[in-house]
């Protein structure tokens, strides 16, 4: 042991006396771990520790009672030959596509707008973050009923527009898009308020002076608002594209992937995969394959935002 | 004040806000509404007369009393352990000297990276050998702390200045006291943060209760709600009534707190 610290430890010249040090870094490091300790072994015990045993399951045929059987890699190369798997992906591709653009688009128009000296600003503010707290299971029910095909909202104002009727979430071609919808009524109020902190803190003087210059409200919007946006771009594009490709608990509670496996995402497949079919091995690759591709994607993203100058992390 | 102008963005805005309004209201609306309201053609959105029926069917065929009573308990249990845990994990990782320290608080860095989805499996056989599969417990471990809350605590320690707690320090308290008597109490946003963050997702939860929980009496309101979804799926009243239930408490809270809500949001979205 004295080794070990000895080789962690620089010399400790200005400390008091060899024996009295020895016992004060012994309660220094009691106190230390007294203090992150708990906290710490729960997070690894629950994260890191699961994580890799997430790894060796995937190395696995294994239904959670009878003794697993290794199979190294033939999980995933499972994966590659999977129709289903492979649809589930599209979905949760296209999903991503429509989800993360919107959000991002609305939310910053949003936050213009409400960044505007006007009238009920908190009124509108209020309105649209509401959604963001609701869960997803009561968004979902929410939803069933105002897509409802028979008496529904969304059709109600569809008949009064002299629009023709739709099946919304029962329609094979229309769930995902309807999800899409439902997932941004809940979403938005969060890059809403991103942006409109991030408005904020852009310095009302670099504004004053490019309209000092005579530029138009769309060329100060264009060459100053945005570019200061950029790093929170960054982020919030990360934080969406994440939350989509994670995509579940909405799909549970309106579609449960229907119609016809329409609307099966990633994670909605490793949940059939692993609970309900309890293929655990099998399970854990496709969530392996999900996470090392969000891996990706996310550091892809990072690095195309430094090539591109924007400071974001 | 003066008289702003009208402006054109409340073009914009007035539809949306009533966009985004307009489906919670009618959520409270139709639990309040008689079946024959909801089933007529064309639907109505104001009820002819305002009923409780939704609400005690709610109560009297389903446990939704019990269900909110395990998520309050969920969500209690979650807060508080991870105000006093990531808090002085916070203050551990951001003012004492120990030895692992710094690896401590990479590998705490590293599971940020790590999705819930992958965890899902093993810890589902893990809690099932520990015996906690179908108790509430299972439900609320995995909240117990967060690598998240680790970090914005330490992050919001580290902005503090020293001195007070130097301070202190001379004056004989100890280190568990600088840190309760002198550092919590300035803590108070980051703290507030925290239990915005853990509450919504605590409360919020669906995907964990409805794979570790199946004994109806341990729902969480969000897993009777889903549930409801697959049974209940015409008794429309009832099911809004659920969702009332299941919303309202973070709603109020959040149009009570609004300001420290947003700038809880903001806080961790940029600085998290």
């Amino acid at each position: 042991m004295a080794l070990l610290f000895a080789g962690r430890r620089r010399p400790a010249t200005h400390q008091a006396a060899a024996p009295t040090s020895r016992g004060r870094w012994l309660h220094r490091t009691l106190v230390g771990w007294g203090f992150a300790g708990p906290a710490t072994a729960l997070v690894v015990g629950l994260s890191i520790f699961p994580a890799v045993w997430a790894f060796l399951i995937s190395q696995q045929k294994w239904n959670g009672i009878s003794p697993a059987k290794p199979i190294g890699w033939l999980n995933y190369e499972l994966m590659a030959q999977d129709p289903d798997l492979l649809a589930a992906v599209q979905h949760t591709v296209v999903f991503t596509l429509l989800f993360v653009p919107a959000s991002i688009f609305l939310g910053m128009l949003v936050a213009v707008a409400l960044n505007r000296p006007i009238k009920l600003v908190g009124f509108y503010r209020t309105c649209i973050f509401v959604p963001f707290v609701a869960s997803a299971a009561a968004t979902g029910i929410l939803a069933s009923f105002v897509f409802n095909p028979q008496y529904g909202a969304a059709n109600s104002v569809l008949r009064t527009l002299g629009l023709p009727q739709q099946q919304f979430l029962e329609s094979q071609a229309q769930a995902l898009m309807v999800i899409c919808l439902i997932a941004l009524w809940g979403q938005v109020g969060f890059t809403v308020v991103v942006y409109l902190a991030a408005l904020q803190d852009i310095p009302k003087d670099v504004v004053e002076a490019a309209r000092m210059d005579g530029a138009n409200r769309w060329q100060v919007f264009r060459n100053v608002t945005l570019p200061a946006l950029g790093p929170v771009t960054v982020f919030t594009s990360i934080w969406q594209t994440i939350t989509a490709l994670q995509l579940f608990d909405l799909v549970f509670t309106t579609t449960r992937g229907g119609p016809l496996g329409a609307t099966q995402t990633i994670v909605y497949y490793v949940y059939t995969q692993a609970f309900k079919l309890t293929k655990f091995g099998y399970g854990s690759a496709v969530a392996y394959g999900l996470f090392a591709a969000t891996l990706v994607i996310t550091v892809g993203m990072i690095v195309y935002s430094r090539r591109s100058k924007i400071e974001a992390f | 004040m003066r008289r702003l102008p009208f402006s054109p963005w409340h073009l914009l805005l007035m539809p949306l806000a009533l966009l985004f309004a307009l489906p919670l209201v009618q959520m409270v609306l139709t639990a309040f509404m008689p079946d024959g309201d909801i089933n007529r053609f064309p639907p109505r959105f104001l009820p002819s007369r305002l009923q409780l029926d939704g609400f005690i069917g709610l109560f009297t065929e389903s446990s939704a009393l019990r269900w909110l009573l395990n998520t309050v308990i969920v969500a209690a249990i979650a807060v508080v352990s991870q105000l006093i845990l990531c808090s002085m994990a916070g203050y551990g990782f951001a003012r004492l000297k120990f030895f692992g320290k710094q690896a401590g608080f990479l590998v705490i860095l590293a599971t940020i990276m790590i999705p819930t989805q992958l965890l899902m499996i093993p810890t589902y056989v893990m809690f099932s050998r520990l015996g906690l599969i179908d108790t509430l417990a299972a439900a609320f471990v995995p909240w117990l702390a967060s690598a998240f809350g680790i970090f914005l605590m330490r992050q919001f320690f580290l902005s503090l200045p020293a001195e007070l707690e130097d301070a202190a320090r001379i004056d004989g308290c100890s280190t568990f006291g600088v840190f309760w008597r002198v550092v919590l109490p300035l803590a108070k946003p980051a703290l507030a943060t925290l239990t915005v963050f853990t509450l919504l997702g605590s409360w919020n939860d669906l995907i964990w209760p409805l794979v570790a929980i199946s004994d109806e009496s341990l729902y969480t309101i969000q897993l009777g709600l889903a549930n409801f979804q697959g049974t209940r799926h015409t008794q429309w009243s009832l099911l809004m009534a659920g969702n009332v239930v299941a919303t309202m408490p973070l709603i109020i809270a959040f149009v009570v707190a609004q300001r420290q809500f947003v700038a809880t949001m903001t806080f961790s979205g940029l600085k998290g």
